[in-house]
């Protein structure tokens, strides 16, 4: 569950540029796409909800926990456990190979360490064979996979996803987005997808555009 | 975590490999540094504790020390025996070793003493027994075992105290009655025998070298050092071998003469051409020097001024010249220290440019790390732990080839005597390993500054 309320944001260095964003209401297992176009401030938004940006004005919850009110220890944990990240280019430990970038994300999200659910998870996204390979010997297409499986191994509350479809072609952008959506109903958890690419709209009911 | 730091370490294997180089490289030499230093100080003090004075000819105090003690250096001269010991004849007096010596086996000192000697260095029997008289030695446990003596066997010395073998005492051969056992002290690298053996030894070559004598002075100036004397005398022997021929048997028949009947070696008015150490082998017992131990240090001084203005002789303090040695050694000691913090320092910065450029390249993976929902004071414990493992290694390698330098160095330097030991780490280098890790602690918090200032938003938001 995800309700954000009068949510406003200012970069300080540019006061002119005051972001508002609609109110979002969802409940759970609920999808949400958000369109716009570059530089209307989805990211921010994002990052809001990701509790990386400190709440200027308005309130986010997520789940029965109001985000506002975390300490910073407890935001890191909170999103540790609750929050999956995918971005729209890949960020993995470089000096780690597939398996073990899986394995600190459990472990640094203090999650249990669950060989089953990685096992699952590999096998879905097709990352089997490449478990012990080096993630810069991956292709594009199974390094935006292996991002899907870092943003969702520790089965968090909600996934959210920035552009995740954007550098990929239409086979892959279709692949992508039905693995996002599987593994979001697997996780019974909200999927946030912020994007201007448009091959993604009819693959969701409910939108938002900035 | 740790695992993570350890990936991250050996992912950049080149600029992981300089610093290890340039940390590694300052503490070996640190500690070789040390341990050379401290080996030698305990080198120099095992070995001349056991005598408070040196009586021995005029000439460089220091030179007398070197070479009676530690033999190491060529001797001063001869001192009359007699006189030597009527100044070492005091109640002060505690102890009191004559010493001789000119000759070697192949390389390896042969040293005329008393049994007191062994004694006082507290050398023990391996096998055998000890010398009862002349041309019989025992040898150290160093020099038996490099040169393969065994008890029994016989060996012909040669003249001077470097290996030359140009002069040898063939007619004069020593049997090795015993075998020491290691001391760690330099008896393990001397061949030691009686005094009688180094005078018999000796009247004869002397005579030898007295047939040369005009032609060697014509080749050579007066020289101080026996061995060189001999060479050229040997070489211009060779020359003028004819010339010579019939005066040398005469003298040979002489000289085999006075050995049945000591009290004719004063007939030889020939040997007043001698320069005053071959002269005097002929008509009084002569001895390299005396060590003397004193009762108390009153006597030291007294006796050090009695002998040094009131006869031809020189006393050596030996605790002294080891201080004035190591005073000259110590600067050079100090210039590599030098040279090692300078390098210190060096390692330091490279570790810190390390660092710093890790965490540039790694802005992305760390901002990552954050959302996976780590703190910022675990990653600059990330950073911390990759910078402790690094100076780590550094300092086990750095040791390790630290002492492995020393080993090397005890190798090469076994015709001194210096037999260095692998010991564990000791307190210095404790603390020389710590000051390293506290020169690089300095570098990781500076680069993990940035941390704290890491825009985790920004970083991921410029993809």
């Amino acid at each position: 569950m995800i309700r954000t309320a009068s949510l406003r944001y200012a970069y300080k260095h540019s006061e002119d540029q005051n972001l508002v964003f609609p109110d979002i209401h969802l409940s759970s297992k609920e999808s949400l796409l958000i369109l716009g176009a570059s530089g209307v401030g989805k990211t921010t938004l994002l990052h809001l909800l990701a509790g990386l940006l400190p709440i200027d004005t308005g309130d986010v919850y997520i789940g029965n926990t109001h985000i506002n009110r975390l300490t910073r220890g407890e935001l890191n944990h909170f999103r540790g456990q609750n929050i999956g990240l995918i971005f729209q280019k890949s960020y993995f430990i470089k000096s780690l190979s597939v398996l073990e970038n899986l394995l600190i994300r459990e472990k640094f999200s203090k999650s249990k360490s669950d060989r089953y659910r990685r096992e699952e998870l590999l096998m879905h996204l097709g990352l089997c064979d490449q478990m012990h390979k080096k993630v810069y010997q991956l292709s594009e297409g199974q390094q935006q996979r292996l991002s899907i499986a870092l943003g969702v191994i520790h089965k968090p509350k909600i996934i959210l996803a920035d552009e995740p479809t954007s550098n990929l072609d239409d086979i892959n952008c279709e692949i992508v987005v039905s693995l996002l959506k599987k593994e979001a109903k697997i996780c019974n958890s909200n999927l946030v997808i912020i994007t201007h690419d448009q091959r993604v709209k009819p693959h969701f009911n409910n939108h938002i555009i900035l | 975590m740790l695992y993570l730091a350890y990936k991250n370490l050996i992912s950049k294997p080149l600029n992981t490999v300089l610093s290890v180089l340039l940390l590694i490289l300052s503490i070996s030499l640190a500690t070789f540094i040390l341990q050379v230093k401290k080996q030698l100080n305990e080198h120099l003090e095992g070995n001349t504790k056991h005598f408070d004075m040196v009586i021995g000819a005029k000439g460089s105090p220091l030179q007398l020390v070197l070479s009676s003690l530690l033999h190491i250096d060529n001797p001063t001269g001869n001192i009359d025996l007699e006189e030597a010991m009527k100044i070492a004849k005091k109640p002060m007096v505690k102890y009191k070793v004559p010493v001789s010596y000119g000759d070697n086996y192949k390389g390896y000192r042969i040293l005329g003493t008393t049994h007191k000697y062994l004694e006082v260095y507290k050398a023990q029997l391996q096998r055998g027994r000890l010398y009862e008289k002349s041309f019989e030695a025992v040898v150290g446990s160093q020099v038996a075992e490099q040169i393969n003596l065994k008890v029994g066997k016989t060996f012909a010395s040669s003249h001077g105290l470097a290996e030359s073998g140009l002069e040898t005492h063939k007619e004069k051969p020593f049997v090795i009655t015993g075998i020491l056992k290691p001391t760690g002290t330099i008896i393990d690298n001397l061949i030691i025998t009686n005094l009688e053996s180094i005078w018999e030894v000796h009247e004869h070559s002397y005579d030898e070298g007295h047939e040369n004598q005009e032609v060697h002075q014509k080749h050579q100036d007066p020289v101080k050092k026996e061995n060189f004397n001999l060479i050229t005398e040997t070489q211009s022997h060779e020359d003028d071998g004819h010339a010579h021929e019939n005066k040398e048997y005469h003298l040979v028949e002489e000289h085999n003469h006075s050995q049945d009947d000591p009290k004719h070696k004063e007939e030889h008015d020939h040997s007043k051409e001698h320069d005053h150490s071959e002269r005097d082998d002929e008509e009084k017992k002569e001895i390299t020097s005396l060590l003397v131990k004193f009762r108390n240090p009153i006597g030291v001084l007294q006796t050090s001024r009695f002998v040094n203005e009131k006869s031809t002789m020189q006393a050596a303090i030996p605790k002294f010249e080891i201080d004035r040695l190591t005073t000259f050694l110590g600067v050079g000691f100090q210039a590599i220290n030098g040279i090692s913090l300078v390098i210190l320092f060096i390692a330091s910065l490279s570790i810190f440019i390390n660092v710093v450029r890790s965490v540039r390249e790694r802005k992305q993976e760390l901002a990552l790390l954050r959302t996976y929902g780590i703190s910022t004071f675990q990653l600059i414990k990330l950073v911390f732990l990759e910078a402790l493992m690094l100076t780590l290694i550094s300092a086990i390698f750095g040791w390790l080839f630290g002492r492995l330098g020393v080993w090397l160095f005890s190798v090469f330097s076994d015709a001194y005597g210096y037999d260095f030991q692998f010991g564990m780490p000791n307190r210095e280098e404790v603390y020389m390993l710590l000051l390293v890790m506290v020169t690089t602690l300095p570098a990781a918090i500076i680069a993990s500054l940035s941390l704290l200032k890491l825009n985790v938003s920004k970083i991921l938001a410029d993809a």
